[in-house]
């Protein structure tokens, strides 16, 4: 038998059926709800006398809709009432159907990509959906996810299934050491610069070289996370003791015998030595310097010691036309370096970047200085009630505050900005979250997407800056 | 959902790529939690000049005259023309929600996300995807023809219209899927039986996936 890739082994682990036609009913471990994506869902569950197919599947928070401040207040801190009737909706729709709920107040609260992992909830091997694209961060460890639309909720809720056609196999492989100051932020940033937003379209990524071997598991979420950016729907890394080490003693993970049988079937997922990849790209991770968008996609990024482009640099007609598009609404004119361009608010969180390492890292630039007058607003968003906790048993808050960030409760925030958390019209940012399309984070709001380390060099600045400089 | 058998509209132009489904639908409007209301709010940054809201009223608002859905040539377009990675981004499927209930049938481009394809299938929007050459074709036929419109068969996977001409690729169980408007949840629950045996086995396998007796 020729060989398999992790992806091969959790697609061939998971198939109830190929149908006649040749889709396959893929069968589904865990399911993460919120509030955004399941209503519809659940009221065709109901209108259609269903029921979800088993319930321990499933876990669900409210992360889109909820308010950064005020959190004890629970969901009558939700001033907009179309917000609040949402998730209230996911409480009544988790109470009504048995499903696990971390509400608003509970401190395992948070984005649904930061708790999974958190909680153990993700576990290496599984199949993972969630109505969100960005469920391809729980790829990380070895886990087939990807995100799914609210049909697809309904449809996996009643029969704890989807039905797929398999992707085909692509390795991205990023060889030598990132550089001090450079992360996975940056690495995930370069590689869309290289292969662009539709590069890895119908395909599931497997990452491998040394560089991602190095990284910790935070940091292969963040790389898995954008994925999606890159048009894949997963992203992968193989198994090795960071994942194993991670795992271990969390809620959901399993224990004791139950353990060790788990373990031993998780080390073995790595893709096979002759295994073949329909594509595979390749990278020099010491050659990435820090990166930031200019652009509206986030295949239009720059090292922060480059300026920004002109259209005449792009030789395909509709590059062209994307980049005089992007310059005109990010207000850019060509030639202008990185670091002359100077920012309005800083954010700081999303699943991208809302996990413990990253607010360690933003607070290692932070600490000592202060965020830059010009600078309107620097928000802190931790990932979840438990990131939260862990950064103030760390003294992180005190240095986020004492620099002028505001620390707020766990939500997605900025990232979309669906809560007050926003850019104003023509509003400038740096920001950790994952897409900086028009209007991603508030009306006619331009984003530029960073490292947090970058984002701390940003606000301390006023404008882009190289952390590597700090 | 609706069968789509055969549709014949009015082409609209959407000449840009990687629109993404922030901008097919914003953020704002997914608080509803309901699956329809989203048409008026389709494109919304584009098409109006103020800032939208959840429960504004249309007519009250300023259009953006220099975006292609309000020319009134193309006021009763039923069919969109776009180019490439048409739907990236976020996987909401209200952006499908959105396109159908404003009374798009169909969307033509060289390629899509993959989750907004999935999505739209479910609500009966037939995607195609054609070469880039014949996307280039329509794209001039609509510039020069005013009311230009195409007809989409689906059973014969053929797109006609004035001097264009083109058959296009649908895998065969979503054609069905689209012909007959069928229930994918009823579909799959015919396999319930190999579900149930499945999980019986997986349980065995990789017990540490399941937190309780089921
Ligand atoms: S943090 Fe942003 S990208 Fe992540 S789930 Fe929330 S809204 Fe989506």
């Amino acid at each position: 038998m020729a060989g398999r890739t992790v992806y091969d082994k959790i697609w061939d682990a998971h198939a109830v059926a190929e149908r006649d036609d040749g889709l396959t009913i893929l069968y589904i471990d865990r399911h993460l709800l919120h509030e955004v994506t399941s209503p519809q869902a659940f009221e065709g569950l109901a209108l259609a006398g269903r029921h979800p197919w088993r319930r321990d599947a499933n876990l669900a928070t409210p992360d889109h809709n909820v308010p950064t401040t005020n959190r004890a207040a629970g969901i009558d801190g939700i001033d907009d009432p179309v917000a609040r009737t949402q998730v209230v909706t996911l409480d009544e729709n988790c109470k009504r159907f048995a499903i696990e709920q971390f509400e608003m107040t509970d401190v395992r609260q948070g984005i649904v990509h930061v708790i999974g992992p958190e909680q153990g909830a993700t576990l290496p091997g599984m199949t993972i959906v969630c109505g969100d694209s960005h469920t391809s961060t729980h790829g990380a460890f070895a886990a087939l996810a990807h995100g799914i639309g609210t049909s697809e909720v309904e449809h996996v809720l009643a029969t704890q299934c989807l039905v797929q056609r398999k992707s085909r196999n692509m390795r991205i492989v990023a060889d030598g050491d990132l550089g001090a100051g450079v992360g996975a932020k940056d690495l995930i940033l370069a590689i869309i610069g290289a292969i662009g937003t539709a590069g890895a379209t119908g395909h599931a990524v497997e990452y491998a070289g040394s560089a991602v071997r190095a990284l910790s598991m935070e940091a292969r979420m963040t790389l898995c996370n954008m994925s999606v950016e890159a048009g894949g729907r997963a992203g992968l890394v193989a198994v090795d003791d960071t994942t194993i080490d991670y795992v271990h003693g969390r809620p959901f993970a399993p224990v004791g015998a139950l353990w060790d049988r788990a373990e031993e079937y998780w080390r073995g997922l790595k893709s096979d030595d002759d295994a073949s990849f329909d594509r595979e790209v390749h990278l020099d991770a010491s050659q990435i310097v820090p990166q930031v968008t200019w652009g509206t996609s986030p295949e239009l990024v720059l090292g922060i010691d480059e300026t920004v482009p002109a259209p005449e640099a792009f030789d395909d007609p509709a590059k062209r036309e994307l980049c005089e598009r992007a310059l005109d609404y990010m207000d850019l004119v060509p030639g202008t370096a990185m670091t002359d361009v100077a920012v309005d608010r800083v954010f700081i969180g999303s699943c991208t970047n809302g996990r413990i390492e990253d607010f360690r890292a933003a607070a290692a630039v932070l600490d000592g200085r202060k965020v830059a007058d010009s600078v309107t607003q620097a928000l802190a968003v931790p990932g979840s009630g438990l990131v939260k906790q862990q950064a103030e048993a760390e003294g992180l808050d005190a240095i986020f505050k004492a620099a002028g960030f505001e620390w707020r409760d766990p939500g997605c925030s900025m990232c979309l900005a669906m809560n007050e958390d926003r850019l104003y019209p023509r509003e400038r940012s740096a920001a950790t979250s994952n897409r900086n399309f028009e209007g991603r984070q508030g009306y006619l709001g331009r984003t530029h997407l960073v490292s947090p380390a970058m984002a701390a060099a940003a606000a301390v600045a006023g404008h882009f800056a190289d952390v590597r400089e700090f | 959902m609706d069968p789509f058998v055969s549709h014949t509209g009015v082409v609209v132009p959407l000449d840009r790529a990687n629109v993404d489904t922030d901008q097919i639908i914003p953020k704002q409007f997914l608080k509803s939690i309901r699956r329809t209301g989203f048409g008026d709010n389709l494109f919304d940054a584009w098409r109006y000049l103020d800032e939208g809201d959840i429960g504004m009223n249309a007519n009250e608002r300023r259009i953006n005259h220099d975006f292609v859905l309000n020319a009134p040539r193309f006021a009763d377009g039923s069919i969109l023309l776009a180019r490439d990675n048409f739907g990236c981004g976020s996987s909401r499927e209200h952006a499908v929600w959105a396109l159908a209930e404003y009374g798009f049938r169909c969307v033509i481009a060289p390629s899509f996300a993959d989750i907004f394809f999935t999505n739209a299938l479910k609500n009966g929007l037939l995607l195609v995807v054609l070469a880039e050459s014949q996307i280039d074709a329509v794209f001039s036929a609509v510039a020069t023809t005013v009311g230009f419109s195409l007809t989409v068969d689906l059973r014969a996977q053929r797109i006609d219209g004035d001097a264009f001409h083109a058959t296009f690729d649908i895998e065969p169980e979503r054609k069905r899927l689209l012909l007959e408007g069928m229930d994918d949840i009823g579909l799959t629950m015919r396999h319930a039986d190999a579900i149930r045996a499945f999980e019986t086995a997986h349980r065995e396998r990789q017990p540490w996936v399941f937190r309780e007796g089921g």
